[in-house]
């Protein structure tokens, strides 16, 4: 374990609701701003739920060429756009002498679900020959991490991860065990989805995960509060790049953060129910990766989704993974903010917990008013918090009892 | 329609979906060699062909259409 080599963070970008931007989302998400409003995609009337946190001033156009635009679907626009912002960041250069050593862990949960809808109905209502050639390349998942490829040239060890609202963050676990392990020297991680549609609103509405306060949007997403419904569906993407500790300093290369622990494990329970002593026993498996012990931990990135399961939950796991220890951490839901990005949710939320890191600001939790009797931690409520952050966690709880959790940490030599 | 309507038909379909730029559409201009198609692109270019002109077109019938010209005639014999 000790030839393990140190990774670190030189890169981000970011498609949120808040923004098209890291800086732009990261004050948002400090000034406590929501993403969420009535959905303006197609008409939601005599849908259940008719709010989602769609994308603002997201211009494809203004970074891609049209014929890519029209031969792919949004959520690999996302993570196009994402990952030129993190490229750029980042200042990586990627060429043919070192194409082989970059990697891809792109990931998805839902895929190209705009293109497969449009299809599925042109099928049924103008038959076959009415199917796109570019029906499947811009539905499988992995085509986000394919495109990454083409576009900006990375050819090393690639894959796309589908663990459902766990994907962003098991997709940075990933690319971390690439670079520790010495298959990869980079990689460009993170996760997409554009699951803002009908058949999406419909069968999340029909699960009863999300919420139906149609009349106050902004208040819709509301994590540890006792009046929380549900969470609110969003869209957009997060790409970091993670680099090689020695290759990073060689370049001179600004770092956020080094990424230091990865947890993973599954429930082996229920399809949508979490269940708290698996994810305490991920949070454990992270800190020991890791090797740091819970009272190190200055801050937690909740999975945090505004759902009564998952918030009280999430909250016993935390105090089984911490012990006492875990009144005095500061805990806080980006999604409050965002909502839900599916695999985007991680890699942002990842983003915003290296930014609390580097600016020693907390995000806040917002819309909570009324504690619920079963969340009684700090969630850092309604305004951002100062705080000197060096070892920060961010969880990722997915359906089908997926657990991820990271450990970031200030940089030192 | 006359043989040059269907020209600047096809033309306006090409310069969209191939993304070529309107000059390079001359009769004895490849799809392949000249426009880079690829065979995604090709099969866009001939649905977008069939709902445009009103015509069906097999694949055996696609695979035999090399140039602009190539098509330009199919379409005209189809359509009479």
């Amino acid at each position: 374990m000790t030839n393990r080599r140190r990774v670190v963070i030189t890169g981000v970008g970011a498609v949120t609701p808040l923004a098209t931007g890291v800086e732009q989302t990261w004050q948002a998400l400090c000034q406590g701003k929501s993403g969420v409003a009535r959905i303006s995609k197609f008409d939601p009337s005599g849908f259940k739920t008719q709010i989602a946190a769609e994308l603002k001033d997201f211009h494809p156009e203004d970074f891609l060429d049209n014929k890519k635009i029209r031969r792919t679907d949004p959520f690999i626009h996302y993570a196009l756009v994402a990952t030129r912002m993190a490229i750029d960041d980042a200042g990586l250069v990627i060429n043919s002498s070192n194409a082989n050593r970059v990697g891809i862990v792109v990931g998805s949960c839902a895929g190209g679900m705009t293109t497969y809808e449009k299809n599925f109905l042109a099928l049924r209502e103008q038959g076959p020959n009415t199917v796109s050639p570019f029906f499947i390349t811009g539905f499988i998942a992995n085509m986000a991490a394919a495109e990454v490829s083409m576009v900006f040239g990375a050819r090393g060890p690639s894959k796309c991860v589908v663990t459902a609202c766990a994907t962003g963050s098991d997709s940075i676990g990933d690319a971390f065990r690439l670079i520790q392990y010495g298959q990869a020297d980079a990689v460009i991680a993170g996760g997409s989805d554009a699951y803002i549609l009908p058949v999406g609103i419909a069968g999340l509405g029909r699960m009863g995960a999300i919420s139906c306060r149609n009349d106050e949007p902004e208040k819709a997403s509301r994590p540890f509060d006792r009046d929380r419904d549900g969470f609110v569906i969003g869209e957009g993407a997060g790409v970091l790049i993670l680099e090689e500790l020695g290759a990073a300093m060689n370049k001179g290369a600004r770092i956020y953060a080094e990424i230091i622990g990865y947890g993973s494990n599954i429930d082996g329970h229920h399809v949508t129910d979490p269940d708290w002593e698996n994810q305490a026993k991920c949070i454990v498996l992270a800190l020991e990766d890791a090797g740091v012990l819970p009272d190190e931990i200055d801050y937690i990135n909740a999975h945090g989704t505004s759902t009564i399961s998952n918030d009280r939950t999430e909250t016993k796991a935390i105090k089984a993974a911490l012990g006492e220890y875990s009144g005095k951490v500061a805990i806080s839901s980006n999604k409050s903010m965002t909502g839900h990005l599916l695999a985007g949710a991680g890699a942002v939320e990842a983003i915003s917990t290296i930014l609390t890191i580097r600016d020693g600001i907390i995000p806040p939790t917002i819309n909570y008013e009324t504690p619920d009797l079963e969340c009684d931690l700090d969630y850092v409520p309604n305004v951002a918090r100062k705080a000197e952050v060096n070892t920060a966690l961010s969880n990722s709880f997915g359906f089908g009892g997926f657990n991820a959790v990271l450990v970031f940490r200030k940089f030192t030599e | 329609m006359k043989e040059e309507d269907i020209f600047e038909q096809l033309k306006k379909l090409i310069v969209e979906l191939l993304e070529v730029e309107e000059g390079k559409v001359v009769p004895e201009a490849s799809f392949v060699d000249d426009f880079g198609a690829d065979s995604l692109d090709f099969i866009e270019l001939i649905t977008a062909v069939e709902e445009t002109f009103k015509v069906e077109i097999p694949d055996e019938d696609a695979g035999k259409m090399q140039t602009v010209e190539d098509a330009v005639n199919y379409i005209d014999l189809k359509s009479r």
